[in-house]
């Protein structure tokens, strides 16, 4: 009996002096939680390799990904943002210098305050290239270059006209999905990126990121092998068809995500299933070493601010205890009286509990 | 204690910068003008300038200016890694019409034009060239990397400097432009950037895209030289000019109605003036007696462009200017029936000829100046693969031969140099000149090709420069106070005026090939082979065998069964 109640004291006394522990714990938890990622800058590749005006959806989906990157805290110095084509001041656009992505003209997604670095013939597989292996030529301007380094996360986002296994870029050549994986691979051995997250939205995306083999990759397609990505309406004053539906629904997705939201991967992954996409979305994360549960979409489509930084450390310091006035941890209180009452009925016995109750 | 140290340290640093260069500190200053000016066909045009005036001297050996105000930096650093002495970079969407529109205060050819003088210190300028288009090329988000030697050249006579310099060295000037390049937000955004006040106050407030892009002509440029501060030029300052002219199109814009406002124009009112600036002005031409409101006090007369204009300023800089409403919107209405000035000089150009073999240019120059007649520099740079026959070139005025007094002539070399043909050319009194010259067109090869080359080929604008006789006495005089517009050309005398006419830039098809033709090969030569060979080769080496056919599994079995019994098989 005495054993019992020295071990149910130690018991208890444990608890109590643990609680404190806990709290640091947590707060060890939540900062380690912040630099899990292990990225402290954010790039982001956007490409749209079609030209002539019909293609105007392909400028629109990739003007709609640069505009919720921009929002979401990207700065046009850390964007390389490539157009094949220039449909807001085209001759045939009835709205000049605008781009739309929703009917009626909803949506600009072109606005007052873009940055094109890479526009008309120059964009080619070979500059694309360039621009991730980052071989350029000495006297290319810093908004033409991808200055990443080990611990950037980059965003790559590919639209236009492709098929089994290739990209098309402007009518005229192709990029194949070994040499896309061979460009990736380069990346990594040049230090060139700590996470990359590769969408593509093409007919038979999916086949461009099946021969990746470079770790901390993740892929998103907006279709499989064998399937068209289709574009989602036209609008029927400036005559083409607008976006296309997977960017169409990843972009009012993306709406509704804000700098400090927690949406994370598994959410991306469900945009657009097929009963609205007519395609099925793949995506691929076998060679990423997170869980994709836990990558945040801000991770990639946002940027790491020093107001974060502030925040948290405003959270860990409010939940330190008050120096002023000291109080006993919470807990303390009901331990002692459990404690009291296990004493008490130890000596006198459970039949004398009647006496309380 | 630490952050004491730092403000102790800066305030030394500012004393001891002081010291060193006292002049160098805040002596820039800033004005901002805008003119509006209705013109005949019901359409309006705006033109604005924005000048910074700087007493610096970015080419001085050893001391790096680092202290920038409002000159903006990105700029600065060019001129100075590159030597440049003058730098005339142009953006412009649309073709100015010069016969139904006039002169424009400051002309531009339709895509990107780049001019430099560089210093004469310079020692590789090919290399500073190259470079410097590429570090534009970023500020400015074009396309300028496309520039190279194959179609930069040295006007010898052309482009003289704008600014200071008595260097006649052509050696040091560099030409180029690029008429296919596109002019959109992504080209005004920097630009606007560049500005002091950024496009937060002042005039800059109106520029917005989804406006200045819906118009029949839009043209930025940015233009830096070095100018005399005063009449005897004891010092020397640099001034960066960035102007927008845009024309509003009287039916797209303007709704059919000869009736425009600023808000009209650009969706926009004023509010203020940049409170950086030292002057802020809205000129609006008034010669033709249009209705103008609010009414103001102000007038001031300038003769611009060889003709004399009253214009009606509004002083941003004064409260009283915007009203009780705080905010300035200028009506403007007009009749629009009299006569308009006609230009004393324009040009066209045009190609003639059928197929994809041969070619000849055509441009025509016209003078329609009743009594007078005036020379004319002609300069025309035609890319390599349009291969100029020189000796095919006349030049004819009133159907008789005009010998120019002076010929320049570079030819071209494939894939390295273009064309450049300078002629100085005596233009008769109300008359037409033509001058033509035959072409033939070159095969390029395969990769030389663009991604869309049924589009066609584009030669850039002829500039056509000329020292024009006025009809009223140009001012000659230097003030400080003179309205931007009429200072950005320096008057040499009183009785001409400069004047530089571009020409419409052409668009040629050169024999494409059909690039669908090797898949095409492709695809007949497998066939050809698969059908005539595959089936040649299996008449020589396929032999026939009498095949058994395998029963199911039940007549199998069945006969199985029989062969056991010894009655006949099943087949």
């Amino acid at each position: 009996m005495d054993y019992y109640n020295l071990l149910t004291t130690c018991a208890f006394i444990h608890l109590l002096v643990s609680i404190p522990y806990a709290y640091s714990n947590y707060v060890e938890n939540k900062a380690g939680q912040f630099f899990s990622s292990g990225h402290t800058n954010n790039w982001a590749v956007l490409v749209c390799t079609s030209r002539f005006w019909f293609n105007y959806r392909h400028v629109a989906n990739t003007l709609s990904v640069y505009r919720s990157v921009k929002r979401l805290g990207i700065p046009d110095s850390h964007i390389v943002l490539m157009l094949a084509d220039d449909m807001a001041c085209n001759y045939r656009n009835p709205k000049p210098a605008t781009v739309f992505s929703h009917k009626n003209m909803e949506l600009n997604v072109y606005g007052d305050d873009v940055e094109v670095d890479y526009r008309g013939y120059e964009v080619t597989v070979e500059n694309f290239l360039r621009v991730l292996t980052g071989r350029l030529p000495p006297s290319t301007p810093r908004s033409k270059r991808l200055l990443s380094d080990d611990r950037s996360n980059i965003l790559i986002y590919l639209t236009g006209h492709g098929g089994n296994g290739f990209l098309k870029f402007q009518d005229s050549e192709e990029i194949s999905n070994m040499e896309l994986a061979d460009a990736f691979e380069q990346m990594w051995q040049k230090r060139r990126y700590n996470e990359l997250l590769f969408i593509i939205d093409t007919c038979q995306g999916a086949s461009m990121y099946e021969r990746f083999y470079s770790p901390n990759l993740m892929a998103l397609a907006s279709s499989q092998v064998g399937e068209d990505s289709l574009s989602h309406q036209p609008d029927l004053a400036i005559g083409v068809h607008l976006m296309d539906k997977y960017t169409f629904y990843l972009l009012e997705f993306l709406e509704e995500v804000h700098p400090a939201s927690q949406a994370n991967m598994n959410d991306l992954f469900k945009v657009c299933p097929q009963s609205q996409c007519v395609s099925t979305p793949g995506h691929r994360t076998d060679l990423f070493q997170r869980n994709p549960g836990s990558v945040l979409i801000t991770d990639f489509f946002g940027s790491v601010l020093l107001h974060d930084m502030k925040q948290l450390v405003a959270d860990v310091s409010s939940q330190k205890p008050k120096q002023k006035d000291w109080h006993p941890p919470d807990g303390f209180i009901l331990g002692l009286w459990t404690l009291i009452l296990l004493v008490f009925f130890q000596t006198y016995g459970i039949k004398h509990l009647k006496h309380i109750f | 204690h630490t952050h004491l140290n730092y403000k102790l340290g800066l305030t030394l640093q500012n004393r001891t910068s002081e010291a060193l260069t006292p002049a160098a500190a805040a002596r820039d200053e800033f004005q901002e003008e805008l003119v509006i000016r209705p013109l005949h066909s019901g359409d309006i045009y705006a033109s604005f300038q924005f000048r910074t005036l700087w007493d610096t001297d970015f080419l001085q050996e050893g001391q790096k200016v680092s202290h920038y105000r409002l000159f903006p930096k990105s700029l600065g650093q060019v001129l100075s890694k590159f030597s440049v002495r003058e730098l005339h970079i142009s953006f412009t969407q649309g073709f100015w019409r010069t016969m139904q529109w006039g002169q424009p205060f400051i002309p531009s050819p339709p895509g990107a034009e780049l001019w430099v003088w560089f210093h004469d210190t310079v020692s590789d300028v090919d290399g500073n060239w190259k470079e410097l288009t590429n570090v534009l090329s970023g500020i400015f988000c074009a396309s300028l990397n496309f520039i190279d030697l194959t179609n930069t050249v040295q006007p010898s006579a052309s482009f003289k400097p704008l600014g200071l310099g008595n260097a006649t060295d052509h050696r040091f000037l560099r030409y180029a432009t690029l008429p296919r390049e596109i002019v959109c937000t992504e080209n005004l955004t920097p630009w606007k950037k560049l500005l002091p006040c950024g496009s937060k106050a002042g005039l800059a407030v109106l520029l917005k895209s989804e406006k200045l892009f819906h118009s029949s002509f839009h043209s930025q440029a940015v233009h830096i030289r070095p100018v005399c501060q005063d009449e005897q030029c004891t010092s020397k300052a640099w001034e960066l000019r960035q102007t927008l002219n845009v024309v509003f199109d009287l039916y797209t814009a303007g709704q059919g109605k000869k009736e425009w406002s600023l808000f009209k124009m650009f969706s926009r009112t004023l509010t203020e003036a940049c409170p950086l600036a030292t002057s802020s002005k809205v000129y609006v031409d008034i010669t033709d007696n249009p209705e103008l409101s609010p009414a103001t006090p102000l007038l001031s007369q300038a003769v611009v462009l060889g003709d004399r204009r009253t214009y009606s300023v509004f002083d941003l800089t004064r409260a009283e200017t915007f009203g009780q409403l705080r905010s300035l919107n200028l009506l403007l209405r007009w009749k629009g029936d009299g006569e308009m000035l006609r230009p004393l000089l324009h040009a066209e150009r045009y190609v003639a000829g059928f197929g994809l073999q041969t070619g000849e240019i055509h441009t025509v120059i016209y003078n329609n100046h009743p009594y007078r007649a005036f020379p004319v520099l002609l300069m025309d740079s035609v890319p390599w693969y349009l291969q100029l026959y020189i000796h095919t070139l006349t030049v004819t005025s009133k159907s008789r031969d005009n010998k120019p007094s002076y010929i320049h002539y570079q030819p071209a070399k494939d894939r390295h140099r273009p064309h450049l043909l300078e002629m100085l050319i005596q233009l008769p009194p109300h008359s037409m000149t033509e001058v033509t010259v035959q072409f033939e067109r070159a095969l390029l090869k395969w990769t030389e090709y663009t991604p869309d080359p049924n589009h066609g080929f584009y030669v850039g604008s002829s500039v056509v420069s000329a020292l024009v006789p006025s009809m009223v006495a140009m001012n000659t005089n230097f003030t400080q106070d003179q309205p931007l517009f009429s200072s950005f050309v320096p008057v040499k005398e009183e009785s001409s005026y400069f004047v530089r006419v571009y020409t419409e830039p052409l668009l040629v098809n050169l024999p494409t090939p059909d690039f669908s033709m090797p898949y095409n090969v492709i695809c007949l030569t497998c066939t050809v082979v698969a059908v005539g060979y595959g089936s040649f080769y299996n008449l020589l080496t396929r032999t026939f065998q009498v095949d058994e056919p395998s029963l199911p599994l039940a007549k199998r079995l069945a006969n199985l069964i029989r062969r056991i019994r010894g009655v006949p098989l099943l087949t």
